[in-house]
């Protein structure tokens, strides 16, 4: 590059790296009623409910704006079938049903369940450590962000990410998960995917409230995490989940 | 200026290039660098600031029950739990301009069906039905009220009875009709009904009083009764408590 072009381009980005932040410092300033220390955010998600309408995964699309093509998700549903001699397939279902009796007679199925699934959210995130511009962390409500101004798109997060919650967003070439709808549960929401589900399988609360439709979900049922030999410490617990979910 | 830069040693003027390098980075970091790029913890506060800031589009089932009294009558029933964001999308553009942005209204039969068509993986007890056995072709919301929805008031005088038939009829696109429209029922029959015969429709035109395309009721399938299946009776080739089956 000449020494010229090099010159302006540094003097461009120097200056619009400073007015914009100052531009956040304003953002920062609209936003000082909420406090972050008294929150701690989790799901419960009860497996036994889900229906696989793929209604959560729309409306996280909507909210979000995750690309729609079905290889994007902050969300996504999994089609769990058994057979009887064992064999066990895991379908990624679209938001349009699929009909997977083309492949496999219902009389064959042992037994078979939807697993929503997205980011855990985990206390101990294996994709923060990874991240070598420091883009991604943990909020202090225990929510992980990630800035896709800071994100150069290595993947070293999604490779990281033990649960697959990750994607590289196409057109940012960022990274980009499940945040619990941070703008949401900020102003008193619950996040998109809890706001639409029809059978209430999903339940967002606040760990540190004393009583909440979480609280009861944690008191009424046995509960697992995802994965938890890999000592991630998810925030986001299923009740009724089967042996074979991974 | 020249002459003082040219009279000075080499190696002096060497280390006056260092030493404004030197100045010049101190500037930089100090004044041009935005803070976010030197304190981790003034980064965390942007991208939280800027991650709150995001537009949220789902408004809410609350924000709709201010306006709408739909929302008292669903409380009653089975959808109760539902939100209206489920099925009507998103709503808090509309709940900003309610006379120009207009919400979803689905009434087509496949959107009822992404929840309560029969699929295997769903759990026991969620009402399903066969989309291809029941009342085919037939929008749900003309029997099903979403907003309260349960089995429509369907005729029972002879189930007593004839409870196979009414169990057939009950998911045709006969289900409303009386017994009493195609068969008349001399009051004797309730008391001897072996001896005393309800009356059977006889004649093409009978059938043709709905189906013909000179019939003025709408929403039924019409047939030209000049070209179609000339010398049969319309029962031999459609059962009448079940026509859809071919």
């Amino acid at each position: 590059m000449e020494r010229r072009k090099f010159g302006k381009k540094l003097f461009t980005l120097v200056v619009s790296s400073t007015v914009f932040g100052g531009l956040l410092k304003k953002a920062n300033a609209q936003t000082k009623d909420y406090d972050p220390s008294k929150h701690y955010y989790g799901m419960g998600i009860q497996t036994n409910k889900c229906i696989g309408c793929g209604k959560c995964v729309e409306a996280c699309k909507d909210e979000n704006n995750v690309p729609k093509e079905p290889f994007f998700f902050r969300t996504w549903v999994e089609r769990y079938t058994i057979k009887k001699d064992g064999e066990v397939t895991v379908q990624n279902i679209d938001s349009r049903i699929t009909t997977h009796r083309d492949n496999i007679f219902e009389k064959e199925i042992l037994r078979s369940f939807f697993v929503p699934k997205l980011c855990n959210q985990c206390d101990n995130p294996p994709c923060v450590q990874v991240c070598p511009v420091g883009a991604t962390f943990k909020t202090e409500d225990g929510v992980i962000i990630v800035d896709d101004e800071r994100c150069i798109g290595c993947r070293y997060c999604i490779q990281a990410c033990p649960y697959g919650a990750r994607y590289l967003h196409p057109e940012k070439q960022t990274a980009d998960k499940c945040t619990f709808c941070y703008h949401r549960i900020t102003k008193g929401l619950p996040p998109a995917c809890v706001e639409v589900c029809p059978s209430q399988a999903r339940i967002f609360g606040d760990l540190k409230s004393g009583a909440s439709p979480l609280g009861r979900f944690k008191r009424l049922f046995k509960l697992h995490v995802l994965k938890p030999f890999l000592n991630t410490e998810p925030k986001v617990s299923y009740s009724d989940l089967d042996g074979e979910v991974r | 200026m020249k002459k003082f830069l040219t009279k000075l040693p080499e190696q002096a003027s060497r280390l006056l290039i260092v030493f404004i390098v030197f100045i010049a980075l101190v500037l930089l970091v100090r004044f041009l660098l935005p803070a976010s790029l030197k304190d981790h913890n003034i980064h965390i506060q942007n991208t939280v600031a800027t991650e709150m800031s995001r537009q949220v589009r789902y408004a809410g089932s609350e924000v709709c029950a201010s306006c709408h009294d739909e929302y008292n009558l669903k409380k009653n029933g089975y959808h109760k739990n539902l939100s209206c964001e489920t099925c009507h999308g998103t709503l808090k553009e509309h709940s900003e301009n309610p006379t120009e942005i207009k919400p979803l209204v689905p009434r087509q039969r496949d959107f009822c069906t992404r929840c309560h068509a029969f699929d295997p993986s769903r759990p026991t007890g969620f009402p399903q039905i066969n989309p291809s056995a029941h009342n085919p072709m037939k929008a749900c919301v003309s029997c099903h009220n979403p907003h309260d929805p349960k089995p429509p008031n369907v005729p029972q005088e002879c189930q007593a009875c004839h409870a196979e038939i009414a169990r057939t009829k009950a998911i045709s696109s006969h289900v409303m009709l009386e017994c009493t429209i195609c068969h008349e029922v001399p009051t004797q029959h309730k008391v001897a009904p072996r001896n005393v015969k309800a009356s059977i429709p006889a004649e093409r035109e009978f059938c043709g009083k709905c189906h013909s395309t000179q019939s003025i009721i709408k929403e039924t399938s019409k047939v030209d009764l000049a070209t179609h299946g000339e010398k049969y009776l319309c029962w031999q080739c459609h059962y009448p408590h079940m026509p859809e089956v071919e």
